[in-house]
């Protein structure tokens, strides 16, 4: 067998070749905002134990401008982490046969969507209106 | 018999997570982080006696935990999974890192629920 | 070889195709060339003649007939289904039989070994790695209770035919590995060809061999190492699916590292 003398490419900077790689970058970046979100909300579990003023000086940092203003961005990266989330979800199910035709993928992430936005909607009326 | 991953244990917490996050996520950050600073909501979302009584009501305090705990698990598990893909290779560092601050992150929340009582 | 322009009124008109009777329009090929020990890969170009009905391969095969013999590439069916003119086309994994000119013109085209495979010379590959994981994975039926011939063939029903019929489309071009990151930053990935052959196996009504398949799956090397990007996906030519494939055994394997745990299993 001949010597081989190949060459192997470096893969720095892989994911910025490709759209595709970025969109997959920016789905797994949603990651931080999400830890973010839950460090929000345990330091507000703290305050929560540590009694009411201590409590209402974690309200009262969720009223500022930077705080809503942040939360707003969360917002946005929440939804976008929704759809990808049910973009992807289909690769993880076994085939779902319905009425002897084979259930698409966008008809899964289309549900999940709808079910997810129902969720968070139900959500946000409960809170409006029964608490 | 190949060795096992562990794998397979953090995917499911960050499914669980992700799941919650993607059905949850944008009503949660809209009632806390906006709705209610802003004062659209009834004072009584977020006021400290209302959410000292959620948080002791049993279903209410398993709702703060799993929040709080499968948002850090999902997070740990998909940013231990960028650093290396962004070339960071800390292996046994950045595990200890990701799962280790998700453990932390659970610990604290299960002990502030604990600790308001019931 | 083209040598008249098309004249066929047949068709879309694609904006950058020559008007019938005009002489044909030039086109930019750049390869990133290397040769075994000349040094880090360069790109060479060459601007030729083309027509609307003419594939990147049969781009690179007039630039070795006319051009430079020594240009390398692999091919053979030129109709996409033996799988060897895998290259990076613009920088996405395609079969150069299957893609057109047309759709790239007015150029440049640039064309490159495809990644994450070692560049033997010019657009070939070293494919050993992934020839050695398609044997890794037990790629044949086998039976689960011993078989004569004098029992006949096996029955199968349509449904138990659709469980596995897409995975077994694959044509080994290695598109998705060109495709997949986690593969080309960590050669010892299964990798997403390979596991929808095994995927191909498993859901075989005739084949018992899965336990032992889900050995493989259940390590760091197998469905592990996938983060879902699913670009793999996006680029096959056959519509295998593999990303379905590694993430279907992802599922599997999780709820089987619970299930061991379970009595009553071996």
């Amino acid at each position: 067998m001949a010597i081989r003398r190949t060459y192997l490419r470096p893969m720095d900077g892989w994911w910025r070749r490709d759209p595709f790689f970025l969109r997959y970058m920016a789905r797994e970046a949603t990651s931080v905002f999400v830890v973010a979100y839950a460090l929000i909300l345990l330091w507000g579990l703290v305050r929560l134990a540590e009694g009411e003023a201590r409590f209402d000086a974690w309200l009262a940092w969720l009223a500022s401008p930077l705080s809503v203003a942040f939360h707003v961005l969360l917002l946005a990266v929440f939804a976008y982490h929704t759809w990808s989330w049910f973009a992807i979800m289909p690769k993880t199910m076994p085939p779902v046969v319905v009425g002897g035709r084979r259930l698409p993928a966008r008809a899964i992430t289309a549900a999940g969507v709808a079910v997810a936005v129902a969720a968070s909607a139900a959500l946000f009326a409960l809170a409006t209106v029964l608490a | 018999m190949r060795k096992r991953s562990s794998q397979p244990f953090f995917w499911l917490l960050f499914g669980a997570g992700g799941m919650l996050s993607a059905l949850l996520g944008m009503g949660l950050v809209l009632v806390t982080g906006v709705a209610a600073p802003l004062g659209l909501e009834p004072p009584s979302v977020m006021s400290y006696g209302d959410v000292l009584a959620f948080g002791r009501n049993g279903a209410g305090k398993a709702f703060l935990f799993a929040v709080v705990s499968l948002f850090l698990w999902h997070g740990a598990h998909r940013i231990f999974h960028t650093l290396h893909d962004l070339g960071v290779h800390a292996g046994l560092v950045a595990k200890l890192a990701c799962y280790g601050g998700a453990l932390v992150g659970t610990v604290v929340a299960a002990a502030a629920l604990l600790w308001i009582g019931f | 070889m083209p040598a008249m322009p098309d004249t066929s009124t047949h068709g879309a008109a694609s904006g950058a195709s020559p008007a019938p009777g005009a002489a044909p329009e030039r086109i930019e090929i750049q390869v990133l060339r290397y040769a075994p020990g000349g040094g880090a890969p360069a790109t060479q170009s060459w601007t030729i003649p083309w027509t609307r009905d003419m594939s990147v391969l049969q781009a690179l095969q007039y630039i070795k007939d006319h051009l430079d013999g020594s240009l390398t590439f692999r091919w053979s069916c030129r109709m996409a289904i033996c799988g060897s003119c895998g290259m990076m086309v613009n920088g996405v994994p395609r079969l150069g039989c299957e893609t057109f000119l047309r759709d790239l013109a007015p150029g440049p085209v640039r064309l490159e070994a495809l990644a994450h495979f070692p560049i033997e010379r010019d657009l070939v590959v070293d494919a050993e790695d992934f020839i050695g994981k398609l044997a890794k994975i037990k790629p044949y039926i086998v039976p689960k209770e011993p078989r004569g011939l004098d029992e006949g063939t096996y029955f199968q029903t349509p449904e138990e035919l659709a469980r596995y019929e897409s995975f077994s489309h694959c044509i080994n071009c290695m598109l998705c590995y060109a495709a997949c990151p986690q593969y080309g930053l960590d050669p010892k990935f299964l990798g997403p060809g390979a596991t929808a052959l095994l995927h191909r196996y498993n859901c075989d009504s005739r084949d018992g061999a899965r336990e032992e398949r889900m050995d493989l799956v259940h390590s760091e090397e197998g469905v592990w190492s996938c983060t879902a990007v699913g670009y793999c996906s996006e680029v096959c030519p056959k519509a295998v699916d593999p990303a379905s494939a590694v993430n279907q055994n992802k599922t599997a394997s999780a709820l089987d590292w619970f299930a061991r745990f379970l009595p009553g299993r071996k």
